[in-house]
């Protein structure tokens, strides 16, 4: 048990990731998985969460924000990734600005093997797409969400980070 | 129905300092008919998501009033986008929509239930603060200031006149514009966001 609760990835340990490289913006369509950490963003008073209505439009929110002078994050899950892949090209890469994507990985396991088609299309996904990607799995982890970031702004590209085992991680 | 030059005229005398985008085959008129061309930006890309863009500026520049003029064709492609603005309530953001029933640039084929759909209804059952619905140009004119003067999130639905294209892309006349990265680079500048 106790071993089981060290793996967790923590909603926690997002925020203070996301806290410590002055994001100012979520854009985000919540889903029952992430409910603990959407609650979690709306309580820090130097986040504004932006929920967004399909996927496709939370690249061209996070562009209009990068513009203003902000710092967004994107938050979804990688079945709205998939659905999103014009705006991904259009809105993110063709832009030039830089843009950390946490993308649920429905379906991953770590044996490979998954029935999910969401999760088997992921990776392929970004790599068509020439997107650098990082699994995150639990706490330790955690530091590649900074890594993950600096990448994105270095490169003045969108870097994605999956979130992996999310049916569990973020269960109260 | 009114000519979108003649909505852009109207606007222009209460644009104020406003950042404005302009997109569709109606927007065209805008760069013959704005004076500051620094507070202009395009934001297209991909198909239906220049609104969020515009959306996304306006929660990022709360202190300047934003005035998208979208057209229906892409507003359909993303129609979710109302409800995403409706739910922040941005205070300084302007939702144009230039109606000419059709894809203009594609040869003139009709959107999906062009003569009776009603954006400004739509808008007003999301959350939008005020809408408005305009096929006669001096009733436009005649509330033009209070558009420009009141609380966002506003709508402004507005039946233009179709100017379709028909000629194959290659061979349009095309006019140099600025591009997109040109714009975004621009009015950064004018904004002094490094």
């Amino acid at each position: 048990m106790v071993e089981q609760q060290v793996e967790i990835l923590r909603p926690e340990t997002l925020i203070e990731e996301f806290k410590k490289n002055g994001v100012t913006h979520i854009i985000t369509i919540p889903d029952s998985e992430t409910n603990y950490l959407y609650e979690l963003m709306e309580q820090q008073d130097w986040l504004d969460v932006v929920p967004v209505s399909r996927e496709g439009e939370s690249m061209a929110v996070a562009l209009g924000l990068n513009i203003a002078g902000k710092t967004p994050v994107v938050l979804i899950q990688n079945t709205g990734m998939l659905e999103s892949g014009d705006s991904i090209r259009g809105m993110a890469l063709d832009a030039g600005f830089p843009l950390l994507m946490v993308v649920g990985y429905r379906g991953w396991t770590r044996k490979g093997h998954t029935p999910d088609t969401a999760a088997t299309y992921t990776e392929p996904f970004l790599n068509a797409f020439r997107i650098n990607y990082y699994l995150v799995e639990h706490d330790a982890d955690g530091p590649r969400i900074s890594e993950a970031f600096e990448e994105s702004q270095s490169l003045k590209k969108p870097v994605v980070v999956l979130v992996g085992d999310e049916y569990h991680g973020f269960n109260r | 129905m009114i000519e979108a030059k003649k909505v852009f005229e109207e606007f222009q005398k209460h644009r104020a300092n406003a950042i404005v985008s302009v997109q569709g085959t109606s927007g065209k008129h805008w760069r013959d008919i704005t004076t500051n061309e620094n507070r202009d930006i395009t934001l297209g890309g991909a198909m239906g998501q220049s609104t969020a863009a515009i959306f996304g500026l306006a929660l990022g520049l709360k202190s300047e009033k934003v005035v998208h003029f979208d057209s229906e064709g892409a507003l359909l492609m993303n129609l979710g986008v109302i409800a995403s603005i409706a739910g922040k309530q941005p205070k300084n953001f302007v939702h144009f929509v230039l109606d000419n029933g059709c894809y203009a640039t594609t040869g003139g084929q009709p959107v999906p239930n062009s003569e009776n759909i009603d954006y400004a209804q739509m808008a007003a059952g999301a959350g939008y603060s005020k809408t408005y619905n305009f096929d006669d140009l001096e009733d436009l004119s005649t509330s033009m200031e209070e558009i420009m003067s009141i609380e966002g999130p506003v709508f402004v639905a507005v039946k233009v006149n179709a100017e379709v294209e028909n000629l194959p892309i290659g061979m349009r006349k095309r006019t140099p514009t600025r591009s997109r990265a040109e714009t975004i680079t621009d009015l950064r500048k004018e904004l002094g966001i490094k």
